[in-house]
């Protein structure tokens, strides 16, 4: 185990360490002390790693995460595992807005709530979150998931692409050309290994769930409309 | 971008900190508001006195022999304690509008920051440390207090420019963000006899608030009244005599955490200006909602 006390030690240290492990290495799990809020913990990490950060952490902590599995203690700021690649992050309080912004793959689990603009963009990026989800969540999702065991904001998947989003609370209300669809076996089937990864199967069933998905009327073009343009 | 920070205290027992804790609270967000930085401290003044701060450019020339003038020109015993380029005047209550007035005709060049009976602002151009350590902030007391660092986008970088403003007796306010419609709102408060020394929009805000107190608003319903007549992006955090308030436009995209104890309520544009607050690892950690008035009394 590598203890690193990020107040003594200042962040360029921490990262720097953290971008230096390539392919095989003894350093496998990390522990980081003090993050005291602060931005960019573990971010840009490209290794099979084990790091718990041990407090809540400031903007972008975990960003761009590639192969290592990244837990927070704490609560996570603004953009936590913002455009990840692949890996894990654990949330174990809330994130802030915008996060799993982007993200192109692996998995984030927040085990609290997630604020507003969840999953923006998210472009193949698993996310469960355990409590509730804030306003104009998903908005323009190319692919992935949202599972949601709480309630979800205003404007749920505005101008939603392929992203499929499971919610098992309310909707506030859902955003243009994103309407409920039917769950089908495949949906459940899905749904029940996410809330396995997810850490939340002993918190939820996937026949609890109502799913989420674009109407495709936004986003491809209409003939009939060809005198708009 | 900009920092807030805001501490409420609930115990007496950290008042004698309360200087101290909003000052290192400030500092931590410097990074989001180098241009400038100001403080709004609620210390309290004596029974039937009222405090009037002042900022001079040029402090040696107007703040001499400044007491002993209005004490002339009010007729009452007058107290003055300079601190760099401000200056609290203490008035009796009652002569606190004499005093203003005197103010203006013995020294045109002095700026008035804030008046009442409890409040004093200081602000300056400058990073966060410089500008707390110029006016001693870390040595003052207080029941509550508002900082805040600012990365100007509306108007120049100027003393006057800095948050707080404060727009009525004992009223403060601190804005991260912009406002789009402040031009109309200004027209309109002018109208209705607000005056202003700027042309920042976060002026215009403190005054739109101050304008609804005036008409008799409790000051959860003067912030709620921001969510619909001003237009674009904020979080304010406003300050009266016995209260402190909190509200985020339906957006929500300018940051805000809040850490309520038995203690105290603290305001954070980020986590990180409030670790070293005591009892900070027990508080109740949240983000305000959009849209949604949050304020305390005492």
């Amino acid at each position: 185990m590598q203890s690193f006390d990020l107040s003594a030690n200042g962040l360029r240290a921490l990262n720097s360490s953290l971008h230096a492990l390539k392919g095989q290495t003894n350093m496998t799990e990390w522990e980081i002390i003090n993050p005291k809020g602060s931005h960019a913990i573990a971010a840009g990490v490209d290794a099979p790693v084990d790091i718990t950060v041990r407090g809540s952490t400031g903007y972008y902590c975990a960003g761009m995460n590639k192969q290592a599995t990244i837990r927070v203690k704490g609560s996570a700021g603004p953009g936590v595992a913002e455009n990840m690649m692949s890996g894990t992050v654990i949330i174990d309080g809330d994130a802030s807005q915008y996060a799993g912004a982007t993200g192109r793959g692996g998995l984030l689990i927040i085990k609290g709530n997630a604020s507003s603009r969840c999953g923006i963009s998210m472009k193949g990026i698993d996310i469960v979150v355990h409590g509730n989800i804030g306003h104009m969540s998903c908005f323009m999702a190319q692919s992935g998931n949202m599972v949601v065991l709480g309630d979800a904001g205003e404007a749920l998947g505005d101008s939603l692409y392929e992203a499929r989003l499971f919610v098992r609370g309310s909707v506030k209300s859902l955003g243009a050309d994103c309407i409920e669809k039917e769950m089908r076996p495949e949906h459940i089937a899905l749904l029940a290994d996410l809330l396995k990864r997810g850490e939340a199967d002993d918190k939820a069933k996937p026949e609890d769930f109502k799913r989420y998905g674009s109407a495709r009327k936004l986003y491809t073009f209409n003939v009939d409309n060809a005198a708009a343009y | 971008m900009c920092g807030i920070v805001g501490l409420f205290l609930k115990d007496p027992a950290l008042e004698p900190r309360l200087g101290a804790l909003l000052t290192e609270m400030l500092i931590t967000m410097t990074d989001r508001g180098p241009d400038s930085a100001g403080i709004a401290i609620y210390s309290g003044a004596g029974a039937g006195r009222a405090k009037i701060t002042v900022q001079s450019a040029n402090p040696s020339r107007d703040f001499k022999s400044l007491d002993g003038d209005l004490h002339d020109a009010i007729g009452q015993p007058v107290l003055m304690l300079v601190k760099d380029t401000h200056a609290v005047i203490e008035v009796p209550l009652d002569q606190m509008d004499a005093a203003r007035t005197a103010l203006a005709h013995l020294r045109p060049s002095v700026k008035v920051m804030s008046a009442g009976e409890s409040i004093e602002i200081f602000k300056e151009v400058g990073l966060p440390r410089d500008v707390a350590a110029r006016f001693g902030i870390s040595t003052m007391g207080g029941t509550h207090g508002i900082g805040h660092t600012r990365m100007a986008t509306e108007s120049a970088v100027t003393t006057m420019g800095a948050h707080p403003f404060s727009t009525g007796s004992d009223q403060c306010l601190v804005h991260n963000g912009s406002l789009s419609n402040h031009n109309s709102v200004r027209r309109d408060l002018k109208r209705a006899g607000m005056t202003f020394e700027t042309e920042n929009d976060t002026e215009v805000a403190a005054a739109f608030i101050s304008h609804k107190l005036q008409e008799g608003a409790a000051l959860g319903d003067a912030m709620g009244a921001t969510l619909t007549d001003l237009d674009g992006f904020f979080t304010f955090v406003v300050g009266t005599k016995n209260g402190f308030g909190v509200v985020r436009d339906p957006i929500a995209c300018k940051p805000a955490v809040m850490a309520e104890t038995d203690q105290y309520v603290a305001f954070g544009s980020e986590y990180r200006a409030m670790v070293n607050l005591p009892g900070i690892e027990n508080a109740r950690v949240w983000e305000p909602e959009p849209a949604t008035v949050y304020f305390w009394e005492r």
